[in-house]
């Protein structure tokens, strides 16, 4: 089996904004691109914990029952570790297809923008009004 | 109504995490040119990632084959995963969903035959397993000379 490294070892960058982690996917993920990101998520809320986690998908074209499997996976990892997940962005054409493919993912909180899902994580922190990023 | 389309027609490997990435561009490329829309785009890539992820991971690899059909002026895409794995016992409880032998969500063979407008599996035990998938564009991208 040849792999392409450049291609397979590709990484997602986890950005934290205050006590939020946003995670911006792009384009065609990788299976081993998005086991690793679930990992580094929950590495991260470990090192240093967070009230949620944002997942924009906004430039995915894609999601399968594979990607699905991880998003809700990645959700439920992060609520057993206290922090909330937002899958933002989802684009219509994928959440038609999610839906006739049986995947409704019912357990998944979502918002149509990185925006909307910092603000409903703001108003749901205890914490009372999120700290502004810079 | 003749000529091919450049691009559609394909044989790809499927041999690794990574094939599944060439053939999900692959299928949105050809879907594309033969004038599907975004949804039907999005679902055939849809059902091709779920038929190529079971070719490698229960098949123990195999290859996709894209062609591009027709039927009057309507313009197709057909693909076919096949491989030289196990095979499947009983299609049907394999097609129904929530059934997995592995630890998927057993949504994959059902979804896709959702997702699809021709839908067929043909698999003996012990030989190996393909499966067809057939959807069409809805308008072909020629029809917009057409008079209304
Ligand atoms: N090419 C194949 N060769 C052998 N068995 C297969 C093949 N494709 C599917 N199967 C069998 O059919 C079952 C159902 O497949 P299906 O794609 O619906 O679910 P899954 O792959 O188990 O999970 P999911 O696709 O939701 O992640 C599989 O678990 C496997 O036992
Ligand atoms: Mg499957």
């Amino acid at each position: 089996m040849n792999h392409d490294l450049s291609l397979s070892s590709a990484h997602v960058p986890v950005l934290r904004l205050g006590d939020v982690l946003l995670i911006t996917l792009q384009g065609d993920l990788h299976d081993g691109t998005a086991e690793q990101l679930q990992r580094d998520i929950a590495e991260q809320i470990v090192r240093s914990p967070v009230t949620g986690v944002v997942i924009d998908i906004s430039g995915v074209e894609i999601v399968d029952s594979f990607l699905g499997r991880v998003l809700a996976e990645i959700a439920a990892s992060s609520r057993l570790l206290a922090a909330q997940t937002v899958v933002a962005g989802m684009r219509p054409a994928v959440a038609i297809t999610l839906v006739e493919l049986g995947l409704s993912l019912p357990g998944l909180r979502t918002a149509l923008s990185t925006e909307a899902a910092l603000g409903m994580l703001a108003t749901a922190s205890p914490g009372g009004p999120r700290r502004e990023p810079r | 109504m003749s000529g091919t389309v450049a691009g559609v027609e394909a044989r790809m490997p499927i041999r690794s995490d990574l094939d599944l990435v060439w053939v999900r561009q692959h299928v949105r490329r050809a879907a594309a040119a033969l004038g599907f829309g975004l949804v039907d785009q999005t679902k055939l890539v849809t059902a091709a990632s779920e038929l190529a992820r079971n070719t490698l991971v229960y098949g123990g690899g195999g290859e996709m084959a894209a062609e591009h059909v027709r039927d009057g002026r309507a313009q197709g895409l057909r693909l076919t995963f096949s491989d030289r794995g196990p095979g499947i016992a009983d299609p049907e409880r394999a097609l129904s969903d929530g059934y997995t032998s592995g630890g998927g969500l057993g949504l994959g063979l059902g979804g896709a035959r959702r997702l699809v407008h021709d839908f067929s599996l043909d698999s003996t035990p012990g030989v190996g397993t393909t499966v067809t998938v057939t959807s069409w564009a809805v308008r072909s991208p020629r029809q917009r000379e057409e008079p209304r």
